[in-house]
């Protein structure tokens, strides 16, 4: 059986196709994931995003449309796929995926482009506790990607440039506009860009740390979203919650997805 | 699931947390939803198909303001929401 997690952000699809597949003895089902891809929408609307990205993953897997039993999506945008049998929060849909690839997480850490949340789950992958910031894009991927921009790195050189740093600059500001005007004054008074790029990590992960805080840090602690392909992000959010080691999933912005084909499989039955 | 609506900014910590196990088998017939004035709480079907209270997501960007009149500087010495919600579904972090 074949099911489909299809993950709406507000910058991104991201689509897992996911087979069950029956091994001879085991009691729980084990699964295999078929394809996963991710498209930006561009100038596509959500829907039409949506269909792109889905047909483009059954195309690359070599899977019709017919042989998907069921798709569920998640994400800011998930009541625009017309095509999804149902839609899941992000926080159902991150804590199974997480539990799935990390038996052992306890503590989920869900930062993509525009929200970041703190999520606590059961050991079955069932979201038990959660905070996110309502108000603030601070605590989010976008705040890290306009700052890079302001330096004229790229995402990758800018996490890299932010471990070669060892200053503690304070960012106080807690709303990007005015998080914005103090990176500006550090451009000008010459502070050395990997520092600045450390200082506005810190402050993402200070902001991440909050909400994760309001929930609880509990057990192994896993991150999820597009936030850990940020290896500067990831140091700076183990220095803030005071963790030695925060697990982090090959493809951290496809565990949403996967949770939501896992959701979709089991109701299935 | 304990959810936690709001957020924290400049000037202090502002969450609505509720514990939608207690709205499953609401022991208070839903009050919550009248003894808001603002009409803070909405009842939707959860992940689980259970139907439990929410913050209405427009309201969740300014509880400060929204619930102020409510706090002691409003004139009241307990909040109409938790007075009315029986089961202590709801709590305020400030
Ligand atoms: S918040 Fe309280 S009053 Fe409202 S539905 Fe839940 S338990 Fe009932
Ligand atoms: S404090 Fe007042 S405005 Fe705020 S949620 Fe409670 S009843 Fe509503």
């Amino acid at each position: 059986m074949i099911t489909a997690g299809i993950d709406m952000g507000s910058r991104s699809v991201k689509v897992v196709l996911l087979e069950q597949i029956k091994v001879e003895g085991a009691k729980a089902p084990s699964f295999a994931v078929k394809k996963a891809h991710l498209m930006l929408p561009g100038d596509l609307d959500a829907d039409q995003a949506a269909e792109k990205a889905f047909d483009a993953a059954l195309a690359e897997a070599g899977v019709t449309r017919d042989q998907v039993k069921s798709v569920f999506a998640t994400g800011a945008g998930r009541g625009q796929v017309a095509f999804a049998t149902e839609g899941i929060t992000e926080m159902t849909a991150g804590a199974r995926g997480a539990v799935f690839m990390y038996p052992q997480a306890r503590t989920v850490v869900d930062v993509g482009a525009e929200e970041g949340r703190g999520i606590k789950t059961d050991p079955d992958g069932k979201a038990i506790d959660f905070a996110g910031n309502e108000k603030c894009a601070a605590g989010a991927g976008s705040f890290a990607e306009a700052m890079s921009r302001a330096l004229q790195l790229s995402l990758k050189e800018f996490g890299e440039a932010s471990l070669r740093s060892d200053k503690s600059i304070p960012m106080n500001a807690q709303c990007t506009v005015f998080a914005e005007s103090e990176v500006v004054s550090l451009i000008h008074s010459s502070t050395p860009k990997e520092d600045i790029a450390k200082a506005v990590l810190d402050a993402v992960a200070s902001r991440v740390c909050a909400m994760v805080r309001r929930v609880g840090i509990e057990g192994n602690v896993v991150l999820i979203g597009g936030m850990g392909h940020n290896p500067g992000f990831v140091q700076s959010l183990k220095t803030a919650m005071d963790v030695d080691q925060v697990l982090l999933p090959e493809l951290p912005e496809f565990v949403s997805a996967l949770g939501c084909a896992l959701i979709a499989a089991e109701r299935v039955h | 699931m304990i959810a936690n609506y709001g957020y924290k900014d400049g000037s202090g910590e502002y969450y609505i947390s509720i514990d939608t196990d207690k709205c499953i088998d609401c022991a208070a017939e839903r009050a919550c939803l009248k003894a808001c004035p603002q009409q803070m709480f909405e009842i939707i079907t959860d992940d689980y198909d259970d139907e439990v209270a929410w913050v209405r997501k427009e309201k969740t960007r300014a509880l400060a303001y929204d619930c102020a009149e409510c706090k002691p500087a409003g004139g009241y010495t307990s909040l109409p929401c938790t007075t009315a919600c029986t089961p202590g579904a709801i709590k305020h972090s400030w």
